[in-house]
């Protein structure tokens, strides 16, 4: 398998993070050699595993359905990069 | 080198409950130590009038029947503290300042313990020599120009270099035991569930956990006593319980079970991690246990199933940096850019590197192929332990694949990079228990260490076999204090 300059941008895109044409051809290359380690697990036959989705065998516990924290509005604000009174600020938008 | 700093946290601890030290003596002396020792680059942020403050306001109402009373420390910046800046070693969370507390830090100032500052260590963990940090590389003390392993790689330096008695790490796939081994010092990474992951920044959810970085074993069960518990801010923290890990610990570990599991004599290891191991299985036996072959025949398929399993857990959790709530942020055209350029310049090249793998092995088309597939396999990895914990009490493997390596050696390729986690990363797909232990030297005088790997909740049978082999042991680390002028 291999991993093309179109499936990088792709990637980039749903990752949300921008990558110019140099930066592209670098992940390419790293990402294939990652995948072509990674491609050992096709030596496995894995059709009768049950998948091990957490390693913890416990149920998840309940609790009262009670508020424990409020009013933190101001600590919830305080390390926005950009706010105006108690809203966090982004670029515009609807137009 | 003071003679404070020297002491290990149980001497320190005795000192200050015997009232012959103070906590501001001990407090002052690695504070002092820490000043001399910039060149290591251990600390991302410290914090050094306020320790020394509240080790003043401790001696003034003294709470002697504490576990960690006034004893001062510094812990990795993976954990939030509350008022501190918290920056996981990125550009990202370069001004974050948390307005709470991680479970595991608050269970440590609750025992007296007193914080000095905020540890180096590789951006939000992901790496295995601290050189992925946007606040730059680590020395290790042993040497000038050596790694000091990663993720935890502040913690190991600022341990073996005796900056703070006793730190905490995190360990996703080694980056508490690789380091330890990296420096001669100690390192525990405990059963999945046993630390709460409340407050710590999230890497690979269902791998992470937290756990102590120490001098000896003692002092690792010290600690580890301190910040297990159970905790209903993390839904995977576990309800079991909990020894007092150093008050029960002993050095007879008389007819325990020992397993060599041969799968981990890898191809390419060089003769002196070989030599090592046969060292290791000879002090056991020395120490009364019996040594049994066992297999592991998954093994070799545990670093690819990591390479999905942690890059698709990261890709989730690294979702939340988009530069609106907290953190970086860049300015965008429109809500899109900001977001793009955000995370294109928040993000260092490994960080961007892992979301990217998780990304694709998660999307569309290739999720039963890549992640469901490695699901599965960590199945059948955790399977070969529980059939060998059938056989065996613990399993007894080196820590890492070679000695600590030149800053610079293996930044260009990141496939030798991951190699160094092959024999710590399958512990964590079980979610086990694992200590690495100093056990010898190679040619050029680096430690080497030893790792046990225990069942669920066993932390106690490791700890009394890292503790009765530390003695057979009797390891020294050759610390010559080079980068103090």
């Amino acid at each position: 398998m291999s991993i093309d300059l179109k499936t990088i941008k792709h990637i980039s895109k749903l990752s949300r993070i921008s990558v110019d044409e140099k930066k592209a051809e670098k992940l390419a290359g790293d990402l294939n050699s990652i995948f072509e380690f990674i491609e050992k697990l096709n030596e496995l036959k894995t059709d009768n595993v049950e998948p091990l989705t957490s390693v913890a065998e416990t149920t998840l516990k309940l609790r009262s359905d009670k508020v424990e924290s409020k009013n933190l509005r101001e600590q919830v604000i305080k390390n926005s990069p950009k706010e105006n009174e108690d809203y966090f600020v982004v670029p515009k938008v609807i137009e | 080198m003071s003679d404070i700093t020297i002491q290990s946290l149980s001497l320190l601890v005795e000192n200050i409950k015997s009232k012959k030290l103070s906590s501001s003596e001990v407090t002052k002396a690695f504070v002092d130590r820490s000043e001399k020792s910039k060149e290591l680059n251990a600390y991302i942020t410290e914090d050094y009038a306020n320790a020394l403050n509240k080790a003043k306001m401790f001696d003034e109402k003294p709470n002697l029947d504490l576990k960690l009373p006034g004893i001062p420390m510094a812990v990795k910046d993976l954990f939030c503290t509350k008022d501190l800046r918290t920056t996981a070693g990125s550009k990202i969370l370069n001004n974050f300042v948390p307005t709470y507390e991680s479970t595991v830090t608050q269970n440590i100032w609750n025992e007296g313990a007193i914080l000095m500052g905020k540890l180096n260590c590789d951006e939000f963990a992901m790496g295995s020599s601290n050189e992925t940090s946007f606040f730059g590389n680590v020395q290790n003390p042993i040497d000038k120009n050596l790694v000091p392993g990663g993720s935890s790689g502040g913690s190991s330096s600022a341990v073996a270099a005796q900056l703070t008695p006793i730190t905490i790490g995190t360990d996703t796939g080694g980056s508490i035991r690789q380091p330890a081994s990296f420096t001669g010092t100690v390192g525990l990474k405990p059963t999945y569930g046993s630390c709460s992951r409340y407050g710590i920044v999230a890497f690979a959810s269902s791998l992470d956990q937290a756990g102590p970085m120490a001098q000896n074993v003692k002092d690792c069960a010290l600690l580890q006593e301190v910040i297990s518990t159970y905790d209903e801010k993390d839904s995977t923290s576990i309800d079991f319980k909990r020894n007092e890990y150093s008050k029960e610990l002993t050095k007879n570990i008389k007819g325990k079970k020992i397993g060599i599991p041969k799968e981990y004599r890898v191809d390419g290891m060089p003769k002196e991690i070989e030599d090592l191991w046969k060292k290791g299985i000879e002090y056991a036996k020395d120490c009364g246990a019996e040594i049994i072959d066992i297999s592991l025949p998954h093994t070799n398929y545990a670093l690819p199933t990591y390479y999905i399993v942690a890059p698709a857990e990261a890709s989730s959790n690294l979702a939340r940096y988009d530069g609106v709530k907290y953190g970086f942020r860049a300015e965008g055209e429109n809500l899109i850019d900001m977001y793009e350029k955000t995370r294109s310049e928040g993000f260092g090249a490994e960080v961007q590197r892992r979301i990217m793998i998780g990304t694709y092995v998660l999307s569309s088309g290739y999720y039963d192929a890549y992640y469901l597939k490695a699901q599965k396999v960590r199945k059948l990895i955790k399977n070969d332990f529980d059939d060998a914990y059938k056989k065996v009490d613990a399993i007894l493997t080196p820590s890492t694949p070679s000695s600590a390596f030149k800053i610079g050696e293996k930044t260009n390729d990141p496939v030798s990079m991951y190699l160094n986690d092959i024999f710590t990363v399958p512990v964590n797909l079980a979610g086990l228990p694992g200590i690495s232990i100093p056990a010898g030297h190679d040619a050029r005088g680096y430690p080497l260490g030893l790792q046990i790997i225990g069942r669920a909740f066993d932390e106690q049978n490791i700890l009394n076999i890292a503790y009765a082999m530390e003695e057979k042991i009797n390891f020294k680390n050759n610390i010559t204090d080079w980068w103090i002028k």
